[in-house]
């Protein structure tokens, strides 16, 4: 975990009390909703179908107990008592009234956390692998970097009023867990020939109405220059972004239309005038970011512990460890994910009292750690394998402990319709449809790994486009139709999925799927073909003609 | 508008010129880049001091050769939304040595005082008289800062190292 | 930003004027009373453009009171005011979802 220390802390008291001054010169009439509307977006404030929404981020993932109960605390008190977690490692409040939100964030401040650059055209939340630091195999904790970052971006004076929006994600580990190549900046942590710690750099990745898989604009970036690199790209994006239509701002469509060349020389030009100015980060820098970052006191403990083996005996506690359990770095240890998609729930949403369990939890079994993934998840990230059944039942007995992770119910889906004031159609009860005819964990097994992302709307907050099965919601005469896409996928194989065929109503959405699923299951090579690597070899076509058979 | 400079409002004794008006020999005259590059000498010339009105989508190296020269360089925030003028205003003081009046005109709202000291402003025609008035508050708001820029403002990382020095130190 | 009011005002059936409250963003819908109300019974129905202008330039005057001010479809049933599509139905009635079980 990283520690604010008084100057972390004493920033985030100033923005809070700023945005109280904001909220009341907004309240007096002092400020029209036209000048107030940029100010509360800046802190994460969004006005939606029914209410105001707030958007808290969760640095790189991690929260501490105490961070969540605090979490628990603004659910119970400001709203209707649960959050949302979103696909960008932040928690959503649906009901906040604006009178209440400085109250909130004064709240949520005293733990560190706040809702700065959780929106606006600025650089958003650092987002990174919610499995940072105990992941097997990875370079180093990509979360160093995230926090650098983090710093480097809070309250930019150049950046805060970008053409549109900017999000940058990074990994440290082979599979990216990370979704780095679908952001406006994706950095993987690598190693030169020297064993120098840098990056490679993509850009230009992104969703939304024009979808995008970012491309490598430099291979290997040193670690010391990694703050003066980003600004460069920055800067000739401030510059020369598109403002003068909003779907065509964000980077990606300027690195189209400059291409990947013509965009890396800009920057290259750019950065040489200034990589060795005052951005160069030097060793201790680095070092004192990093001695802030305080790791468990791991035991010696056994990889195959008595209490695990006894344990094994019981067919659902089996199901769930290995379905939502993974390897640690750590031997002995383990990285236990839970899961917020229960059968018939919006996926991703999770009540305080359940968030004050899992902070109670994490501090019993995970040294007092949680993390957020972009899965919509949560994750303890260093259990003790012996401590796994006990854990299991006490998760179990809160909800959190469906054995989907990655099977075809892990489903990741935007508020839709029944939140958002810019979707077309639902999300969410299409999900809930979905978990329910796939609820049958013997099924879900048998299909295997399967993501399936739902977005009400182009904007694409479900990474539709990225889900080995993608629903889009649209309306056509006042109806909700669903267009289906298939193949794409949000990992180090990132792609962006096709398109089968004309959308279907609201009604038969859950029954297309259906229909892809069993011509997946009649046509897969083997059992462990996945269904994204079976429509890589088998196109479309195959799906499509099933689906559009009958209808 | 009222003319925000060093922190205090002040009588602006700069006239705008317009697009097709006859350049005076006399007066303070803030003229646009186009007028200003068709004929700098005579702009120069005059008697009066010179500053340069430059829009946000002008290339800022154009300017640079005349920068000796002119007293004032006004940028240009056409919404509150639009951030060009924070890239150009950092280059002019951080890569170009601007040392001269560098101006925020547009869209000035006191939400933005602190960014723009920051990217190396120092005068600000503010469009609400009482943000002019609350300059001084607004800007003495923040007392952490993460980015170094030219502004000379101590960053969090160095606080926190000369904290660390101190600590070792006594 | 466009104001609303310079956009071009169609309306194809009866409408009325909704938005959300500014203080804590419930939904509101303008009255004939030069006021706001939560529900959409109260709400005054337009039935053509020009009075769908007026009562929307009077809402949209309200700053400081509302926000984001639009004309919405309706159908009149037997005197009674329905939301006329699924988006206004959502905002009218709430989530068309069940919230999680919060125990008491």
């Amino acid at each position: 975990m990283y520690a604010y220390d008084e100057i972390d802390r004493t920033l985030v008291n100033e923005r809070v009390s700023e945005f109280r001054d904001q909220v009341q010169r907004r309240l007096s009439g002092e400020l029209t909703e036209d000048e107030f509307k940029s100010l509360r977006l800046m802190n994460g404030v969004y006005l939606q179908l029914h209410a105001y929404m707030l958007r808290i981020a969760i640095p790189y993932g991690t929260l501490s107990s105490p961070q969540m109960r605090k979490l628990a605390h603004v659910a119970r008190r400001y709203d209707r008592g649960y959050g949302h977690f979103t696909t960008r490692q932040n928690i959503q409040y649906n009901w906040i009234k604006l009178s209440e939100l400085p109250d909130a964030l004064e709240d949520l401040a005293s733990v560190g956390i706040h809702g700065m650059q959780t929106s606006g055209n600025c650089i958003r939340n650092i987002t990174t692998d919610q499995w940072a630091g105990v992941a097997p195999g990875e370079i180093e904790d990509p979360r160093i970097w995230a926090e650098i970052l983090r710093q480097y971006s809070t309250m930019h004076p150049e950046f805060s009023f970008l053409p549109r929006k900017f999000k940058i994600a990074i990994t440290a580990s082979e599979n990216d867990r990370a979704a780095i190549k679908v952001h406006d900046i994706g950095l993987r942590i690598k190693k030169n020939e020297q064993g120098e710690t840098g990056f490679e750099v993509l850009v230009g990745g992104g969703l939304g109405r024009t979808p995008f898989i970012g491309k490598t604009i430099k291979e290997f970036i040193s670690h010391r220059d990694i703050l003066s690199y980003v600004e460069a790209i920055l800067r000739v994006y401030n510059q020369y972004g598109r403002r003068d239509n909003i779907y065509k701002a964000r980077i990606k469509i300027l690195v189209h239309e400059l291409g990947i060349e013509k965009f890396a020389q800009e920057v290259e030009e750019e950065w040489l005038q200034m990589r060795d100015g005052v951005l160069a980060l030097d060793d201790v820098v680095v070092e004192d970011i990093r001695s802030r970052f305080s790791y468990p006191n791991y035991q010696k403990l056994s990889d195959n512990p008595d209490e695990l083996k006894a344990a094994a005996a019981d067919p659902r506690f089996a199901m769930w460890l290995g379905n939502s359990v993974a390897p640690h770095r750590v031997p002995g240890y383990s990285i236990v994910t839970l899961s917020l998609k229960p059968v018939g729930m919006p996926p991703g949403d999770a009540t305080a009292d359940q968030m004050d369990a899992i902070a109670d939890l994490a501090e019993k079994y995970s040294f007092g750690e949680i993390r957020v993934g972009h899965e919509q998840n949560l994750a303890l990230p260093n259990v003790a394998k012996r401590d796994l059944p006990a854990l299991w039942r006490a998760l179990d007995k809160i909800g959190v402990a469906t054995p989907n992770v990655n099977l075809i119910t892990d489903i990741i889906a935007c508020p839709g319709l029944d939140y958002c004031s810019l979707a077309n159609a639902r999300s969410i009860p299409i999900a809930q449809e979905l978990t329910k005819r796939f609820a049958n964990p013997d099924l879900a097994k048998l299909i295997g790994k399967l993501h399936i992302n739902i977005s009400g709307c182009i904007n694409a907050c479900g990474h539709h486009h990225v889900g080995h099965i993608g629903i889009l919601g649209v309306e056509k005469n006042n109806e909700e139709f669903y267009q289906i896409t298939i193949g794409g996928r949000a990992d180090e194989q990132a792609e962006v999925g096709t398109l089968i065929g004309p959308a279907v109503p609201y009604a038969e959405v859950a029954d297309v799927i259906e229909d892809i699923v069993e011509a997946y299951l009649a046509l897969r090579a083997r059992p462990d073909e996945v269904f994204v690597e079976a429509v890589k070899r088998l196109g479309v076509t195959p799906f499509k003609e099933r689906v559009y058979a009958t209808r | 508008m009222p003319l925000v400079k060093d922190g205090k409002i002040v009588d602006d004794t700069f006239v705008h010129l317009a697009d097709d008006a006859v350049l005076a020999s006399g007066g303070d005259l803030l003229i646009p880049a186009v007028r200003f590059l068709a004929d700098s000498g005579a702009a120069v010339a005059r008697s009066g001091k010179t500053g340069v009105v430059w829009l946000n989508n002008r290339d800022i190296d154009d300017l640079v050769a005349h920068l000796d020269k002119i007293s004032i360089v006004a940028l240009v925030f056409p919404s509150f939304r639009d951030g060009r003028a924070y890239s150009q205003a950092r280059l002019l003081r951080e890569r170009h040595g601007y040392k001269g009046e560098l101006r925020a005109t547009g869209q000035v709202l006191r939400d933005q005082f602190v960014f723009m000291l920051r990217a190396g402003f120092d005068a600000f025609d503010v469009r609400k008289e009482s943000d002019a008035k609350a300059f001084a508050e607004v800007a003495a708001r923040y007392s952490v800062f993460y980015q170094p820029t030219g502004d000379g403002r101590v960053t969090a990382f160095r606080q926190r190292l000369a904290r660390h020095a101190e600590v070792a130190g006594s | 930003m466009t104001s609303p009011l310079q956009q071009k005002i169609k309306i194809s059936g009866p409408s009325i004027v909704t938005a959300n409250r500014t203080g804590d963003g419930v939904v509101i819908y303008r009255t004939g009373e030069k006021s706001w109300s939560a529900r959409i019974a109260d709400a005054s129905v337009v039935r053509n453009a020009d009075e769908a202008r007026a009562l929307l330039s009077e809402a949209v005057a309200d700053d400081v009171g509302a926000i984001g001010a639009y004309i919405a479809p309706v159908d009149v049933i037997e005197g009674k005011i329905e939301p006329g599509n699924l988006r206004e139905h959502i905002r009218s009635e709430g989530l068309t979802i069940p919230l999680l079980p919060v125990p008491a």
